[in-house]
């Protein structure tokens, strides 16, 4: 067991150094492609050929790739010091660089809206996994009737509707229609954890709308295919209750499957869910990465590339590590 | 009345499934009885209605909804299929209980061996705390021959042997001493030493415990070896019912016939070739007319052609024993085609 | 006596074990360790055993889906034992393989025709009268429709996938087939049409079969030679009527012993002389010192610990019954049915 969370803790790490490497050099390779500088994108258009070259040797950009790639993952464990000369702008780790327009440090940017997108994601998922779970465990139960096929199809809009549009519709009929929630908007939760609640509702909703739709897919898949297990009929054979039978032995494994599906979309969420931010106006990291895209900002891009990736290579360690909790085959085999 | 009912008695027992191809017409009719002590091989091949109709006497065709359930089932005085959801359930486990085939997947996975038979144990006794639930499902491990019960009732069903795997199964269904147990294929999945082994601890418990046990299997082998009574199925029929050693000795269907003849055997010189039954087994949304068996039948047009319009009923061979027979070849005509044509060829 | 068409000596298969970090390896399971078999031409070899004692995995080197881990397994005067994929290729002709599960080893999506006919276009057979029609005899020959060539292999029962594997494995003529567990997913009135189909193929195409199954009474029936193994190696082996009237190694003894007898007539007489084996079989990855049925063996003495038996002929039997025993039964020995201790080892 030992041994087996080495490997793969060993296997996060490359993972996300694979992720750096890549993401560093789309990043600082593509703008070099097609001819926009850097420097430029930083200082303006307009600046003169030295305060550019000043630039250039402070954000070293004439070092060589190898070299500019090392200074960045230095600058994320150690922190780097960006100097032309004797002037000296020190970046304390984590160091993610500098936003092109403000000039501001991109760590503190993230770290900032960070609680926004876990609010976001963490609020969503508890509603989408409740709602998918109980829908999709119903409806495999009852198999075949109004309800399971009701519930199917809201399920397939549910799938298919994008979130731009669920949200604007849930924001026309529930803000500005029927007035019954206040607009989208986050207050942190030790501010005021009911203003959190009621800012954080809607998004949450719309969010795991989509989700939920999804999850009630597959539970209901996973749990016909457990029920059909020879080792229900076993536990039926033992007289147990059909509660304990369905509760106990069918969730056990009918739910299993569904721990990996939500470790990889929890991890990406927390990466920034982006449109849905977009939507509500809510300023975490999918704000930021949209900013970024918007302004051709590469530090927060990459800035936040590198945080989602993060996420979900721990999101999908987690999940291996909870697999090896859940299935004794895993442990032991 | 009551006082002469069988042990177990199943009277015209029906089940039916309906699905979107059609109806699945598993099992028609069957009625047979079991007393303690002795017990019952069901012969058939893959979709003859034998592991249906095991099930159906646990009642676990309730949970599914598309299945339809008709006949009597009579079990210590007791009416089954009129009885309410929770009457048979507390019976399932308790007074009958059932075996699988493969024991790897009729295990869950997730919960040590242990905690199963536990948990087996305590539905059907409620007060019992879980220490003294603890010594006695160790207690069982141990009475199948399971050695280090007490380290192993803490092991996944993956680590045990397919031969530990199935004898911690038995425990399992053993362990509220059940009067009827039922064995729906117990050795098929083991290699034939650990399958001898199998059978033999299956003889000496029912020696020990006098329960009544049902022995569902394709093996004719396995049936010899154990059954008192055979009732050899087809098409979700009974066409053959008798005595063990009348069955085997002199069986009167011409689809026994052919099982034996398809049979190589040990106990014999080697054939040149084996006399098997010809074409597929019929599908039980679509059973022929008349006799569910005529298509495969070599005599099949030797009565008058009844065979294709009328189906035979279960009635005495005409052997002067309680051995019946589903045909509608004339009781001479049958011992004279066996004699001549088919034993020699076994 | 005919030649052989394969010969192996030494054969092995070891699959590693790797644990910890640097998956270093730490044992190997020994399916197969260490076994000299012929196969003649134009004979059944019977492999018989029970489940992890090799006989599967040594089907799959006699074919070459597996490369040994030592030995050497010449095939028609051809030394086939490490030959690349490439160089196998057509050999590939000639030694063809019939899986137990009719239902997994056909492509679902693929009709049956285009099953049969891929070995035919990989080795770019000519057909003079096209592919269709040498399809349609292939299917005949093995007792199905000629019409069902497009059919799909879900449409087919389970002993009609049995016969459309057959086809595909006859489709290029080949000298041997190795059939692994043909008939034991089947129903008992099937497994006879198949076994009955298999015999008179091999009349018919004069096909050189090594048939591997754990049934013992099917085993008898088709083969010509039965070899038994146990943990990755043969323990007697022996022209069959020959085994099967002399066993000579306990646990051939045993094996047979444990055959349920269809006839409740000899019900007691067969539970009385049965061989109750106890316990399990042992790990392949770390099997028993010297004879490795001794563990389970009630004739077992020290020197069984110490001392691999060979696999030789004794006195009184025909050369061609070899036994790796160093306390075979004999002649009118009473084997007493032992009863399983009620703790088995």
């Amino acid at each position: 067991m030992v041994a087996y969370l080495i490997r793969r803790l060993i296997n996060a790490v490359v993972t996300l150094l694979v992720v750096t490497l890549v993401t560093f050099g789309v990043f600082f390779l593509v703008p070099k492609a097609t001819g926009s500088d850097p420097a430029l994108l930083y200082i303006g258009k307009q600046a003169d050929p030295v305060a550019v070259e000043g630039i250039r040797t402070k954000l070293g950009l004439n070092d060589p790739i190898i070299v500019q790639y090392w200074k960045f993952l230095k600058g994320i464990v150690a922190g780097r010091d960006y100097a032309n000369g004797p002037d000296i702008t020190h970046c304390s780790a984590p160091c993610l660089g500098y936003t092109f327009k403000t000039n501001q440090e991109v760590w503190p940017i993230l770290i900032h809206a960070l609680p926004v997108t876990v609010s976001l994601a963490i609020g969503a998922a508890i509603i989408w996994v409740l709602m998918g779970v109980i829908f999709g465990v119903i409806s495999a139960l009852r198999r075949g009737s109004i309800w399971d096929r009701s519930v199917m199809t809201i399920a397939l809009a549910g799938v298919s509707l994008p979130i731009y549009f669920t949200g604007l519709l849930a924001l026309t009929i529930f803000v500005y229609g029927l007035e019954w929630l206040p607009n989208a908007d986050y207050t942190p939760f030790f501010d005021n954890p009911v203003k959190w609640f009621t800012g954080l509702l809607m998004p949450w909703v719309t969010l795991a709308f989509l989700f939920a739709a999804t999850y009630a897919r597959l539970t209901r898949a996973n749990m016909l295919e457990t029920l059909g297990e020879d080792y229900i009929r076993t536990a039926r054979a033992k007289g147990l209750k059909e509660r304990t039978v369905i509760g106990k032995h069918g969730l056990r494994s009918g739910l299993t499957p569904l721990v990996t599906v939500f470790g990889l979309d929890l991890g990406a969420l927390l990466g920034g869910a982006i449109l849905t931010e977009a939507v509500f106006n809510l300023r975490g990291l999918g704000y930021w990465a949209l900013n970024g895209i918007r302004t051709n900002d590469l530090p927060t891009i990459l800035g936040v590339t590198l945080f989602a990736a993060f996420f979900i290579v721990i999101m999908n360690l987690i999940v291996d590590l909870l697999y090896g909790v859940i299935d004794p085959r895993v442990r032991l085999g | 009345m009551s006082k002469e009912r069988p042990y177990l008695e199943v009277k015209d027992l029906t089940i039916r499934f309906e699905t979107d191809d059609g109806i699945v017409q598993a099992v028609s009719g069957s009625s047979f009885t079991l007393e303690k002590g002795q017990t019952l091989g069901i012969v058939g091949e893959s979709g003859s209605g034998k592991s249906v109709t095991s099930l159906g006497v646990l009642g676990l065709h309730r949970t599914r909804s598309n299945a339809k359930v008709t006949g009597e089932i009579w079990l210590d005085d007791e009416e089954l299929i009129t009885a309410t959801d929770e009457k048979v359930r507390l019976l399932r486990g308790g007074k009958m209980a059932m075996i699988f085939q493969d024991p790897l997947s009729a295990m869950h996975p997730y919960f040590t061996v242990g905690s199963q038979i536990v948990e087996a144990y305590r539905v059907h006794h409620p007060g019992v705390n879980k220490k003294v639930a603890r010594e006695r499902a160790i207690d069982m491990l141990a009475r199948v021959g399971i050695p280090q019960p007490e380290r192993r009732f803490h092991d996944y069903a993956h680590q045990f042997s397919g031969g530990m795997r199935q004898r911690a199964m038995i425990a399992m269904a053993l362990v509220n001493d059940p009067q009827l147990l039922i064995a729906d294929e117990p050795t098929t999945a083991l290699d034939v030493t650990v399958q001898a082994q199998i059978l033999d601890l299956i003889r000496d418990l029912q020696e020990e415990f006098g329960s009544a046990v049902i022995m569902i299997t394709h093996d004719l082998g396995v049936v010899a070896e154990l059954a008192d009574e055979v009732l050899v199925m087809y098409g979700g029929k009974i066409i053959e019912k008798g005595p063990a050693l009348d069955v085997f000795q002199q069986p009167q269907h011409p689809y026994t016939w052919g099982l034996l003849g398809s049979m190589p055997r040990l106990d014999r010189d080697v054939r040149d070739r084996l006399t098997p039954v010809k074409g597929t087994p019929p599908s039980l949304i679509n059973l022929p007319d008349g006799c569910a068996f005529h298509p495969r039948c070599p005599y099949a047009g030797r009565n008058g052609n009844r065979s294709f319009t009328d189906v035979p009923l279960l009635r005495d061979a005409g052997l002067g024993g309680p051995h019946l027979v589903a045909c509608h070849l004339p009781p001479e005509e049958r011992t004279k085609i066996f004699q001549q044509e088919v034993l020699p060829n076994l | 006596m005919s030649e052989n068409l394969l010969e192996v000596s030494g054969l092995e298969k070891h699959f590693p074990i790797t644990k910890g970090l640097f998956r270093r390896q730490v044992g190997a399971v020994r399916a197969v360790d260490g076994i000299d078999l012929q196969v003649r031409s134009g004979e059944t070899l019977g492999l018989v055993g029970e489940s992890g004692c090799g006989k599967s995995t040594t089907g799959r080197l006699f074919t070459r889906i597996l490369e040994p881990t030592a030995g050497k397994i010449v095939f028609d005067g051809k030394d086939i034992s490490h030959k690349s994929f490439s160089q196998m290729r057509p050999l590939r002709r000639d030694v063809q393989m019939i899986f137990q599960d009719p239902y997994s080893s056909l492509n679902p999506r693929h009709t049956v025709g285009s099953i049969i006919a891929a070995p035919l276009q990989i080795q770019s057979i000519p057909t003079p009268q096209g592919l269709k029609k040498a399809v349609q005899e292939l299917l005949e020959l093995v007792g199905l429709n000629p019409e069902h060539y497009n059919r799909y292999p879900h449409e087919f029962s389970g002993g009609q996938r049995q016969r459309i594997g057959i086809a595909r494995a006859l489709a290029l003529r080949p000298k041997m087939i190795v059939a692994d567990e043909p008939v034991s997913a089947l129903d008992v009135s099937i497994q006879a049409q198949v076994v009955n189909l298999l015999d008179d193929l091999q009349r018919e195409f004069d096909l050189t079969y090594v048939f591997i199954a754990h049934d013992l009474s099917v085993v008898r029936h088709i083969s010509d030679r039965v070899a038994v193994m146990y943990l990755g190696k043969v323990v007697e082996i022996a022209e069959r009527d020959e085994l099967y009237k002399n066993p000579r190694h306990p646990y051939t003894v045993a094996l047979m012993s444990a055959v349920p007898v269809p006839d409740p007539a000899r019900r007691d007489r067969a539970q009385r002389e049965r061989v109750l084996l106890t316990g399990d079989v042992p790990s392949p990855i770390n099997p028993p010192s010297g004879c490795r049925f001794r563990t389970r063996c009630w004739k077992a003495q020290d020197i069984c610990a110490t001392e691999e038996p060979p696999l030789v002929t004794r006195l009184e039997d025909p050369e061609s019954h070899q036994t790796a025993c160093h306390f075979p039964i004999v002649e009118d020995e009473q084997v007493v049915g032992r009863r399983p201790a009620s703790t088995p080892a």
